[in-house]
């Protein structure tokens, strides 16, 4: 939805449209709730996101450099570099469901937010 | 008439009965582009998975890790791990600030013309690169699984190209969204009984099955030999194995959230929690069909076996052949039929996104300015694109012919997604000071430093022995400049630079003053645009 977009004439009038000034929408952005709910993404995604892509990047770069050492066998002919990549899936798994819990703050945070603005709006 | 051929053709039925119902509620561009946002998560979330899990996927992995074991087995953690990206950076954002098209998003504080140009040429570049090779693969696949009912390359070809087009022509992304699901049930359906009937055969002990691939034997150049298939290095050898696996590593993790068939998904459901909990979804069913092509995969070397395949087909034949060996031509109809259905989800998907980029983003907003000169026809020049953009990759992969190297153009369509699309996606919703320069810039280079690492690139570069002739020879005869097939290692940092030096030596306040409203918007949904009613 651009600028150009919103231009497009029929607009079915039951999408819920939100248009406003720049300087409303400078107003939200340095709102406390606002920051609020920008750090608390932060707080979680970075971390996560840095995790995984070591943790993701940790198995071609093993397998590649100390293909040896990934060959040792555990549990009869399974071997580690088969486990670390098995490990893989359920680490992805783990990181989505937190990331689906802690979401759930951040859609809290964001209803107070939209609610405000079209409180705002409807008072201006 | 052969088993699978009447298996093809109910499935064609269903998928045309489908797509009539949907032909009746596309009208409009919400309907047709973004079937009215009125899916839901779970519908989501399998259609995500039925338009991501390509043929290359079921059968070229299933092949790699029957003839290359755990190597093969390395490509399938990659599928699914990219979600991550999708999850945690692009899906929300891009539901909440975007309608149709991921130029939306960037159109929203740099100049919508320059910038909505140059992502429609990225998008139409990953999509037709993609189905050009998705095509080439169904032509010569189903050929092959239908050779008993005479069906040549060129009848493959043309039919999965004039399936799609009429899947997209008059269903629109409704019909495109429930040929995806459906195809993704049969696709899992399917796996799940292999890897039982694999688990059977070794009297269901994981220790029995694990022995067994503990040591396969198979022809190598004449003589016998016996492998451990779960040892790394049969694929990936020195000296650039490890390079080049991490260089796909990339492309997928970055490419993954920037495939605009992936992309276009999330404007269909009603909002971005929805959006959210299709990911998860969509890394459930992949997760749980990439974890089984262990049995698929290693099943195929030990129980068919590498020296029968190769007599038979060839690698992307494993997993067919498995199933009929396990459960004789019913279950080997059945398997080529889902074969045949995944092709056919994949290209409707890139079809709709390359048409929806074509009307929305260069018709509608660059060369009309925004502004729709009568209601429809956004969708109708969509309708004709698609119409086109079908009819052109079925000529190019007939003139192509069967034999033709087409592998490379996958590569090619993730490193352009991970090296142009993603940096300006991430650097639109994330960096203040980018601009509109930077996007032009960022995507440009993107896109040329891939293709560009491709053409030079062992894929395309290569002496071959005179044995090897038509279209299967290398396009430039002599030794590659750029020794990895995946260029994503050096495109995808050249894609960042590009964005971000094009962002410093240009100043354009606008695109800075307008950054709080796309923040605001992408991180709360404020204004999102959600279902329409019927």
């Amino acid at each position: 939805m651009g600028s150009s977009a919103r231009q497009v004439s029929h607009h079915p009038p039951h999408l819920e449209q939100y248009e406003a000034t720049q300087t409303e929408w400078d107003r939200i952005a340095a709102t406390k709730e606002f920051k609020d709910l920008m750090a608390t993404k932060k707080v979680f995604i970075v971390p996560a996101f840095v995790f995984f892509v070591t943790y993701y990047f940790a198995l071609p770069i093993l397998v590649g450099y100390a293909p040896n050492f990934m060959a040792t066998k555990v549990i009869g002919v399974i071997n580690l570099a088969y486990l670390f990549a098995l490990s893989q899936f359920f680490v992805a798994w783990l990181i989505a469901w937190l990331y689906v819990r802690a979401a759930s703050d951040f859609d809290e945070l964001a209803k107070d937010i939209i609610e405000d603005a079209h409180k705002q709006r409807k008072g201006a | 008439m052969s088993t699978p051929l009447i298996m093809f053709l109910l499935f064609i039925a269903v998928t045309l009965v489908i797509t009539y119902w949907a032909s009746k509620r596309s009208s409009g561009s919400s309907a047709y582009f973004a079937a009215s946002r009125r899916i839901t998560g779970w519908q989501n979330g399998i259609a995500v998975a039925g338009d991501y899990m390509s043929a290359a996927s079921f059968l070229g992995i299933a092949g790699i890790i029957a003839f290359q074991g755990y190597d093969g087995f390395m490509y399938s953690v990659g599928w699914l791990v990219a979600y991550l990206t999708v999850l945690l950076v692009v899906a929300e954002p891009l539901r909440n600030a975007g309608r149709y098209t991921m130029a939306d998003v960037l159109a929203y504080r740099l100049k919508p013309r320059p910038v909505r140009a140059m992502a429609s040429v990225s998008t139409l570049t990953v999509s037709t690169f993609y189905m050009i090779a998705q095509m080439v693969g169904a032509g010569a696949l189903v050929a092959l699984l239908l050779k008993d009912s005479g069906i040549s390359y060129h009848t493959a070809v043309v039919g999965v190209g004039v399936l799609m087009i009429v899947y997209v022509v008059f269903g629109g992304m409704l019909a495109t969204t429930w040929v995806q699901i459906i195809k993704a049930i049969l696709l899992m359906a399917g796996t799940i009984l292999l890897s039982i009937l694999v688990l059977a055969h070794f009297h269901f002990s994981f220790a029995e099955f694990f022995n067994a691939i503990g040591s396969v034997t198979y022809h190598d150049k004449g003589e016998l030999v016996t492998k451990d298939f779960l040892q790394p290095g049969l694929r990936f050898k020195p000296p650039y194995g490890a390079l080049d696996l991490i260089s796909l590593g990339l492309a997928l993790i970055f490419g993954t959230a920037g495939l605009p068939h992936i992309l276009v998904r999330f404007y269909t459901v009603p909002d971005a929690k929805t959006a959210r909990h299709s990911v998860v979804w969509a890394m459930v069913l992949i997760g749980s069909f990439y974890i089984m092509t262990t049995f698929l995969g290693f099943g195929a070397a030990t129980i068919v076996g590498r020296d029968f395949i190769s007599t038979h087909g060839g690698t992307n034949m494993s997993a067919p052949l498995l199933a009929q060996s396990l459960a004789g031509d019913i279950f080997f109809a059945f398997i080529s039929a889902i074969a045949f259905a995944t092709i056919l989800a994949v290209v409707a998907g890139l079809t709709i996104s390359a048409s929806t980029s074509f009307a929305h983003d260069f018709w509608t907003n660059v060369i009309h300015k925004g502004v729709e000169r009568k209601p429809g026809e956004e969708v109708l020049v969509a309708r004709i694109s698609a119409f086109v953009v079908g009819a052109v990759a079925m000529g190019i992969a007939i003139l192509l012919g069967p034999t033709a190297n087409v592998a490379f153009l996958v590569a090619l369509a993730f490193a352009v997604a991970a090296s142009a699309n993603l940096p300006v996606i991430v650097l639109s919703i994330f960096w203040r000071r980018f601009n509109t320069a930077g996007a032009v810039t960022g995507l440009a280079v993107g896109l040329l430093a891939s293709i560009g690492l491709i053409l030079i690139s062992p894929s395309l570069m290569a002496i071959d022995p005179p044995t090897v002739v038509g279209a299967a020879r290398h396009l430039i005869q002599a030794k590659a400049i750029f020794p990895l097939e995946n260029p994503g290692i050096l495109s995808i940092p050249l894609g960042f630079i590009g964005a971000i030096v094009g962002t410093l030596v240009s100043h354009e306040p606008t695109s800075q003053h307008k950054f709080n409203e796309l923040l605001v918007r992408s991180n709360t949904g404020l204004g999102a645009e959600k279902a329409a009613a019927h």
